[in-house]
């Protein structure tokens, strides 16, 4: 199936129990967009993109990603989609180089290319005297980074980052960010999950979640034009401030 | 099943195995501390069994009978000279747990070849003792009288011949059990922190969502410790083969070879449990229930299986250490092999190829 659309999501439920934490959400991110998830905590953004990656199953609807069915292909997506959660979930007690290794390995580069790709991650992120020592002696902002990159080994054509700048300084945010520019600007589609509003306003487009649904979605422009608002931390509050 | 992604995952196994030196010296420790523990303190030798006598005759032949208790490492002669009502608070002491009385007409009853009682008091609280004081002072008795009367004619005698542990040493029937417990509980335990432990840092999370199939993290995380497992299965031998004195009677290379199975066993056991377990703590908890009882209990490490209950006995059917205890006794002790006990053999490889495809479907369900 030849969709335009890097991700289509239609009436898109997850139940826990009796607990909704996603409810019919549908929407449609373009390809080489950068799709903004809103939403405070606990209001389904997680749950939301677990499904998507194919890690979670969801209790009714459908969606695609790269043009596979989440319900039936989430082998086909996991070889085209990267991911990135809130824990940049590196191995604490291996090297800068086994941790890329490793992930190069999980998506069965052959021997040469991760070799390759690890010399040129690392020649990139400027990590070339660190190489050998453990993550766990890394600054948060280069574990995020690297954490990024990893993500990033397998030319994946749609990266999730679910939280990616949780606890991290605001200048490495903003460093974070350019990277993330870098990225759709060769073409990859980035969905991007946050409670920092300003970061909102770095995205193509934003969806704002509540309870489980979503309430509001388009570009922060028109947002603000139709809230009458300045900044996406108004409009926010605004909005979930009525529901 | 990718080669190249399973082998990523045991090298980076490997990785966090040697580079936590700590934890990796803890696992070499352990079992030398706990078979040393164990070995030392499970024994069903009678040993330093005390005992008092009241000796009424005080002639040389109820000397003689004394010293048949006495001449002896499993009595010791702790109290002569009491009172008969002294006994009882003795008894009541746990002092003693034998007391001999030997009337006054002893000498003379057995010199006019009369029959001659002499009371021989035990403390059958526990009834392994009193069995064994009860048999023991009966071989005493028959003893005493083949001196006394040289040519009585016609006396039947039982001559046994004991097999496979002549010298009857209960560690060499313990030490070879407590082979197969260490050696399941320090492998179940191993295995069964490693996936909870990448559930609590949220690394589980990044490899599902790769196009990583369980079978691979299974196997990718079965291996490993495989070598390690067999590692600590050698030095637990050397220890037994040194510190007991446990015969070796059977091929080296058939319990090697065994003992990879009952390992792999172990470790799918441990993934199993890792596979639904949330947290390393949960995991590890329920890793020592699930092995540590069973197999003292239902395996035939202490208590038969023959005397058990029938519906204990179709239990003790699930339990590995079954299998691999009549193994590992049956190449130690008696020197039997593949012969003898490749049906075993197969039902280990049968329980650990079930548990390892639990553990594969069960880790495939808690992701989605």
């Amino acid at each position: 199936m030849e969709t335009d659309n890097a991700v289509s999501v239609s009436k898109l439920s997850r139940h826990f129990g009796k607990f909704i934490a996603v409810d019919e959400i549908s929407f449609e991110v373009n390809k080489g967009e950068i799709f903004g998830f809103l939403g405070a905590n606990g209001a389904g953004k997680t749950t939301a993109i677990k499904m998507l990656c194919g890690l979670l199953k969801p209790t009714s609807g459908e969606a695609t990603v790269a043009g596979f069915s989440i319900n039936s292909e989430t082998a086909k997506i996991k070889k085209n989609i990267g991911y990135m959660s809130q824990k940049f979930s590196l191995y604490d007690d291996l090297t800068v180089k086994e941790n890329i290794e490793f992930y190069g390995g999980i998506y069965g580069l052959s021997r040469e290319k991760i070799s390759g790709k690890t010399d040129q991650l690392i020649s990139e992120l400027n990590l070339d005297k660190m190489k050998n020592t453990l993550t766990r002696s890394l600054p948060l902002g280069w574990k995020q980074r690297l954490a990024l990159s990893t993500s990033l080994l397998h030319d994946p054509s749609i990266i999730f980052l679910d939280e990616p700048t949780g606890g991290v300084d605001p200048i490495s945010r903003r460093n974070f960010w350019r990277i993330i520019y870098e990225i759709a600007s060769s073409g990859k589609t980035v969905f991007v999950t946050t409670h920092y509003m300003d970061e909102a306003e770095y995205c193509n487009r934003v969806s704002i979640m509540h309870k489980g649904k979503i309430i509001e979605l388009g570009t922060p422009t028109d947002l603000k034009q139709k809230y009458n608002k300045t900044t996406m931390q108004d409009i926010f509050i605004h909005i979930v401030g009525q529901n | 099943m990718k080669l190249r992604r399973t082998i990523s995952i045991i090298i980076k196994e490997y990785t966090h195995i040697f580079r936590d030196w700590r934890s990796l010296l803890i696992i070499i420790l352990m079992p030398v501390l706990m078979i040393i523990l164990y070995g030392y303190a499970i024994t069903l030798d009678m040993k330093n069994l005390t005992f008092a006598v009241i000796d009424d005759s005080k002639t040389p032949e109820s000397r003689e009978l004394i010293r048949g208790f006495t001449e002896n490492r499993f009595f010791i002669l702790r109290y002569t000279g009491i009172k008969r009502n002294e006994i009882e608070s003795l008894f009541k002491k746990r002092d003693i747990q034998m007391a001999l009385v030997i009337p006054g007409d002893f000498s003379e009853s057995l010199i006019s070849k009369r029959i001659t009682k002499v009371q021989l008091i035990v403390d059958a609280a526990d009834s392994n003792v009193g069995t064994f004081i009860n048999n023991y002072s009966n071989r005493v008795a028959q003893l005493f009288n083949e001196k006394l009367n040289h040519r009585s004619p016609g006396i039947l005698g039982l001559e046994p011949r004991i097999l496979y542990n002549p010298d009857m040493k209960s560690a060499n029937f313990f030490v070879p059990g407590l082979v197969a417990l260490i050696l399941l509980l320090i492998c179940s335990l191993l295995t069964s922190i490693t996936i909870t432990r990448e559930k609590e840092t949220g690394t589980l999370e990044q490899i599902l969502v790769s196009p990583v199939h369980p079978i691979e993290i299974v196997v990718g995380k079965v291996v490993p410790y495989i070598t390690l497992g067999f590692f600590n299965g050698i030095i637990i031998i050397i220890f037994a083969r040194l510190l007991f004195k446990v015969p070796i009677n059977g091929s080296l290379s058939l319990i090697a070879v065994l003992s990879l199975i009952y390992i792999f066993v172990a470790l799918s056991f441990g993934l199993m449990i890792s596979a639904v377990a949330k947290t390393q703590q949960i995991a590890m908890l329920a890793t020592l229930m699930a092995t540590v009882l069973p197999t003292i209990m239902l395996s035939g490490f202490i208590f038969p299986i023959a005397s058990m209950p029938l519906p204990l006995q179709y239990i003790s059917k699930v339990v590995p250490a079954t299998y691999f205890l009549i193994i590992i006794r049956g190449i130690m002790l008696k020197g039997i092999g593949l012969a003898e006990l490749w049906q075993h053999a197969a039902a280990l490889s049968g329980i650990g190829l079930f548990m390892l495809s639990i553990a594969t479907i069960r880790f495939k369900t808690t992701l989605e």
